[in-house]
């Protein structure tokens, strides 16, 4: 990995150069909630001043621009007994600025499930060779987890990654776009002392996290307790309304629906995200579900996150960033259930 | 000016110009585009059922479309949807690829009213198959229930084709009453073949009904093959599957050498939606083959 130090006038350089011609997306603030604490969204903006670097956490997560939460797959056109399909990706270059890292290692497991092995999605590829990533350190939010999951630094997934040492950016660079696009201003190469403040902040980072969560023992726990009683416990809070796979990073799973005009002219094949907590996730032709219960599809969102995509991938598929916990109108948090399944072997 | 960041476009990679192919898995491809599909012909099983000969349109397509027995494609009516259907047809036949489907949702009542010669499209092939050159040189148990002979049509008409690679050949079939009874005017083509064996079973009998009567697990009784020696391929619904996979064990099969066939709700086919996700399993990447002993394995799997 490559490292430069960038002054942050010059960094502001950088995006207003990038936003002469393309698409920025990044924090910004969009609302106060009760409190008078700010709520934040990854969105397009127009200008730099527009972008909040500082955010604690976005309550949605950057996903809908890999995996927007409804695309376009084909376009039909009929003709008297006849049709055609067109198929269109992506084409347009953006930058999404100021990503932390629990977001940048979600997009390196959706690459996972996406991008790799079987099946490459021309969709999501499309999307995401198409945007430059500059991620960002920052301190560690209330209610996220990541360092559990080992999702708090990232070494890869981005262009460039800024690490704040007040009047400059420390930055790594992950790729050659990455390196080039920074060289449109004046980077200095790193200094000795650079390398020191940069230690001296990531220790300040890493000193701020809570207490561990154990999840090394999730996958061979989640089947032992799979007919656990902390399924009842939580189920019967769960009002599985999917908001936890809405905001989530890494929710990726789908549902096709096809539409045709009302003159039979045009139709769409449409990609929509969806949610394993929604009553008919699971429900086959002629009406059987094989979850019909709210236990059964919260237990089974839990048991994809940190069995099913381990045995697939060796990494749970969560990476700690505590937005479903946030989401839910519930209060159903990871954590909590997590902690609960942990004290019942402890109790045993 | 040119845009400071290049754009990439994924229709220039090579992969993707190759021509479609869903047997080449790891390729980059136009995942979402389907094989335009003819049918050609309709054929009434019974009041709820019809089997679809579909024709792709391209010969090129066509010719290069191969399949084996236990897969399915996705069938898609533009406009209307997409629904995993497993082929019940012969592998070695590249004319045209046969579906049996039964009138139950939106996409299936389309296909219903269609008429032939409409178009429609296919993707595929998807999913795993059974195992037929491993069971080579051993006894077979062919048994299905209900609509479970769909997908085992496939494997029985594999079976007869290359009837001189295994030993004995049985074939099971139990359904609800007379009129349910799926290819009913194919069973004395079976029964003419030499050395396969076919029963079937009811459990509602009309007046008209001569044969045995009872669940299909009845029809075991009758069967004397070396049972740790034998495989099985095993379609239906789950209690079904369940019953019979729990009797050959007690007979003496081991569950691995029993292949089921699973259902689930699928949206891709590919291993990315997650509808058909059963505890850490993709039916559509891992099955909707799998033998019994992976499925006990599998939580709310039957």
């Amino acid at each position: 990995m490559l490292f430069k130090t960038l002054g942050k006038n010059e960094f502001r350089a950088l995006v207003d150069i990038i936003l002469e011609s393309n698409e920025v997306i990044g924090p910004t603030q969009v609302d106060t909630d009760k409190d008078g604490k700010p709520i934040h969204k990854y969105q397009p903006v127009k200008t730099f001043e527009e972008l909040d670097l500082k955010y604690e956490n976005t309550g949605f997560s950057a996903k809908t621009y890999f995996l927007p939460y409804k695309e376009n797959l084909s376009t039909w056109r009929f003709s008297e007994d006849d049709w055609t399909q067109e198929i269109t990706y992506h084409l347009h270059p953006r930058a999404i600025i100021g990503l932390h890292a629990c977001d940048i290692n979600a997009l390196l497991k959706l690459d996972k499930v996406m991008a790799r092995e079987f099946f490459p999605s021309p969709y999501y590829l499309s999307r995401r060779r198409n945007t430059l990533i500059v991620g960002i350190d920052h301190e560690p939010c209330e209610g996220g987890f990541c360092r559990s999951l080992g999702t708090d630094t990232v070494n890869r997934g981005f262009d460039l990654f800024l690490t704040d040492l007040g009047d400059r950016y420390f930055v790594a660079i992950d790729s050659d776009r990455g390196y080039a696009t920074l060289h449109k201003v004046a980077v200095r190469d790193v200094t000795e002392q650079d390398t020191t403040e940069y230690l001296e902040a990531r220790g300040k980072i890493a000193s701020g996290f809570g207490p561990d969560l154990e999840v090394k023992q999730l996958p061979n726990l989640l089947d032992i307790e799979f007919e656990s009683d902390v399924w009842t416990k939580w189920g019967a809070k769960c009002l599985s309304c999917g908001s936890c796979s809405m905001v989530c990073p890494t929710c990726y799973c789908y549902g096709v629906s096809e539409f045709a005009s009302m003159d039979f002219s045009e139709g769409a094949k449409v990609r929509q995200l969806y949610s394993c907590n929604l009553v008919d996730f699971a429900q086959v032709a002629g009406g059987h579900n094989f979850r019909p219960k709210r236990e059964t599809r919260l237990k089974y969102r839990y048991y994809h996150q940190h069995r099913g995509f381990v045995e697939a991938y060796d990494e749970p598929k969560c990476v700690g960033c505590g937005r479903c916990g946030r989401a839910c109108l519930a209060g159903i948090s990871p954590p909590d259930i997590i902690g609960d399944l942990l004290a019942k072997e402890e109790r045993a | 000016m040119t845009p400071h960041l290049q754009p990439y476009d994924v229709t220039r990679e090579d992969e993707i110009r190759e021509p479609l192919d869903f047997n080449r898995r790891t390729h980059l491809k136009h995942v979402d585009r389907t094989f335009k599909a003819e049918i050609s012909s309709m054929i009434r099983l019974t009041e709820k059922e019809k089997l679809f000969h579909i024709r792709i349109v391209d010969p090129v397509e066509r010719e290069r479309f191969s399949f084996l027995p236990g897969q399915f494609v996705m069938l898609e009516v533009p406009g209307f949807g997409e629904v995993p259907i497993s082929i019940s047809g012969s592998n070695s036949q590249k004319g045209f690829i046969e579906l049996c489907i039964r009138e139950t949702g939106t996409v299936t009542t389309m296909l219903h009213r269609a008429r032939p010669g409409a178009h429609v499209g296919i993707r595929g092939p998807f999913g795993t198959y059974f195992p037929m050159q491993k069971m080579k040189g051993h006894s077979i148990l062919l048994i299905a229930g209900g609509l479970g002979l769909a997908p085992l049509r496939s494997p029985i008409i594999y079976v007869t084709e290359n009837r001189s690679d295994y030993d004995q050949v049985h074939i099971l079939y139990g359904t609800g009453d007379p009129s349910q009874l799926l290819f009913d005017y194919q069973y004395e083509q079976w029964r003419r073949i030499d050395g396969v064996n076919l029963s079937i079973i009811v459990d509602k009998p009309d007046s008209n009904w001569k044969g045995p009567v009872g669940v299909v697990t009845k029809l075991l009784d009758n069967i004397s093959v070396p049972m740790n020696d034998t495989y099985a391929i095993v379609c239906g619904p789950p209690v079904m599957f369940k019953f019979v996979c729990t009797m050959l064990n007690r007979m003496g099969m081991p569950r691995d050498r029993m292949f089921v066939s699973l259902e689930r709700r699928m949206h891709c086919g590919m291993g990315k939606c997650c509808r058909c996700n059963v505890g850490s399993t993709y039916v559509c990447m891992d099955g909707p083959v799998f033998d019994f002993w992976t499925v006990m394995n599998l939580k709310e799997a039957i």
